[in-house]
């Protein structure tokens, strides 16, 4: 069945320059290899399709039950340049828990 | 070798709570309170206050901060390590040494003095010598910007804070030290670690990230199940429990609300990460693939495992120049039609502005209550259009003052001569912003010269 990843994971984000990163972090660990399955770097890349202007690059951390996203190019320049409200990308967090991935009962 | 070394976190960035050190020195046990004041834009806001008045150029709040919790500081023997010195650590602890006196603490206390950060005067020497300082995002040689240059400092380590400890210092006062820094140090100063006892090194340093960030390691801005997280208001900051071995447990004061807990250190973790197996500092390069976290009982989570690499023979530059200008200005629709209403303003202020032919780097526009946080994919959620309000947010950049100052004006006329229902423009006309931006660069360790001094109360 379908389910956003609200459901089975929380996250928490923040800046480098024009960086933001994400880390995705299962809700138990026995969700942890479907977060490494289904959400991919290209995934994330579709996902956040229009809001950045550069590539995502993913890192695994097992021990955490965690995934690093770098979404490039995400914050209009970043820091103290960025028009953006959330020009230090604290909200990616939540919206990458928008997507939806396929979790058998 | 039960040894344990408490080190509580006061401040997790320059406009923290103010009650968190206070509360930190007096809810219990602790050894050292460690304060990071620094953001990467920082350093330029400070740089400016010292170009107007050259006993400034620190974090102001920190000396009357000092003042309220130096008696506690010397009646419990509690250290200080602050990063609160900003450009100026010199005029910052006389200021300190000046509260102290005013309490009556002459000859008990010693402050320590970290510079040799700051690169300012030293840039066009470096710049000659070869050292390009090109832009780690963007790879542009920093001249292309040198006349702009507004501060530079270099991100010193663990190790002149190390000194400063040992050689008597109760508070050492930093310019640009790494947050994570301000925690190693006195941990190797307890435990009399060796600089390549790397997993040491990496311990102390993902220690310090856990707490730099204050109470988002307890509870603050904390997102699983934060409806449950006890009693924000009386948060209790978090503290490392620290051993020998490099293990380490994270914990709070008694009776004070917040959760420390596996998942809500995990977020604080991942927070600002870049690669998970090289987060690098002057003192180490540390995995933190290899951290194994452990609920040791309500409020207490054990770190243990964490591996290090050496240390790199570089060290990171934040480097700060002035890039132009901008503003940004908002109005409230309300219902009905909230969301079109916003979106015609915007059309129309636009055609206006390209009227205008005003030449701007960047135009943003936001709806406040509809995409401002997660932009389109928002947008494709059912209840948009019938949002009660939406404020329209539109943004402008420019290297030029001239069109943004204009940009100003022309959100004001809206009001009377644009779409209906609108309000929320108490504030009147937005304030154009010089903006300071950031240029992170590396340079060779070598020719970056830490220094301590010391300065007796």
């Amino acid at each position: 069945m379908k389910k956003q990843l609200l459901a089975i994971a929380h996250a928490r984000s923040g800046d480098k320059g024009d960086t933001a990163n994400v880390g995705l972090i299962a809700k138990h660990p026995k969700y942890y290899p479907l977060l490494v399955k289904q959400v991919t770097a290209a995934r994330v890349a579709r996902h956040f399709k229009g809001m950045i202007t550069g590539t995502v690059e993913r890192f695994e951390l097992p021990n955490l039950h965690a995934l690093n996203f770098l979404l490039h190019g995400a914050l209009d320049g970043g820091g103290t340049i960025s028009l953006k409200t959330d020009a230090q990308g604290k909200v990616f967090s939540t919206a990458l828990l928008r997507m939806v991935i396929e979790v058998s009962r | 070798m039960t040894k344990v070394v408490r080190i509580a976190a006061g401040q997790g960035f320059w406009g923290d709570w103010l009650e968190a050190p206070y509360r930190q020195v007096t809810g219990g046990p602790i050894d050292y309170l460690m304060m990071d004041y620094l953001a990467e834009v920082t350093m330029s806001i400070m740089q400016k206050q010292k170009s107007r008045d050259p006993s400034l150029g620190y974090a102001k709040d920190f000396i009357p901060l000092m003042q309220r919790i130096l008696p506690v500081l010397a009646q419990r023997k509690i250290k200080v390590t602050a990063n609160a010195g900003g450009v100026n650590p010199t005029a910052c602890a006389a200021a300190v040494a000046e509260a102290a006196r005013g309490l009556g603490l002459q000859g008990k206390l010693k402050i320590g003095i970290v510079t040799g950060d700051n690169l300012l005067d030293r840039l066009d020497g470096l710049l000659a010598l070869g050292h390009a300082l090109a832009n780690l995002d963007t790879g542009r040689p920093l001249r292309d910007v040198r006349d702009r240059v507004l501060s530079a400092n270099a991100y010193l380590g663990a190790w002149p804070i190390v000194d400063a400890l040992r050689q008597g210092a109760d508070i050492v006062i930093t310019g640009r030290v790494t947050d994570t820094g301000l925690t190693l140090a006195p941990l190797i100063q307890s435990f009399d670690w060796r600089p390549d006892a790397w997993d040491r090194m990496a311990a102390g340093t993902v220690a310090g990230h856990i707490i730099e960030c204050g109470a988002q390691a307890s509870g603050g801005n904390r997102l699983l199940d934060w409806q449950r997280v006890p009693d924000l208001a009386n948060v209790g900051y978090p503290i490392v429990e620290a051993h020998a071995d490099g293990s380490f447990e994270i914990v709070k004061h008694p009776k004070t609300g917040g959760r420390i807990d596996v998942p809500g250190v995990t977020e604080q973790l991942v927070y600002e990460m870049g690669d998970p197996a090289a987060y690098i500092t002057p003192d180490c390069v540390a995995d933190f693939t290899t951290i194994q976290l452990s609920q040791v009982r309500k409020d207490r989570v054990r770190v243990s495992g964490v591996r290090g690499k050496p240390a790199t023979d570089k060290l990171k530059v934040s480097i700060a120049y002035s890039y132009g200008y901008k503003a940004v200005g908002t109005l409230v629709y309300s219902w009905p039609d909230a969301l079109a209403k916003a979106e015609a303003a915007d059309r129309i202020l636009r055609q206006r502005l390209k009227d205008l032919k005003l030449s701007f780097e960047a135009i943003h526009t936001e709806f406040v209550g509809v995409d401002a946080t997660h932009g389109p994919l928002a947008r494709k959620a059912r209840q948009a259009h019938d949002v009660p309000e939406v404020q329209l947010r539109i943004g402008v950049r420019a290297r030029e003052q001239a069109p943004v100052d204009r940009f100003t004006r022309e959100i004001a006329p809206l009001i009377l001569n644009g779409p209906p229902s609108v309000t929320g423009f108490a504030g009147g006309r937005p304030k154009p912003e010089e903006i300071v931006a950031y240029w992170p660069a590396l340079i060779d360790k070598q020719v970056v010269k830490p220094m301590v001094e010391m300065l007796a109360v």
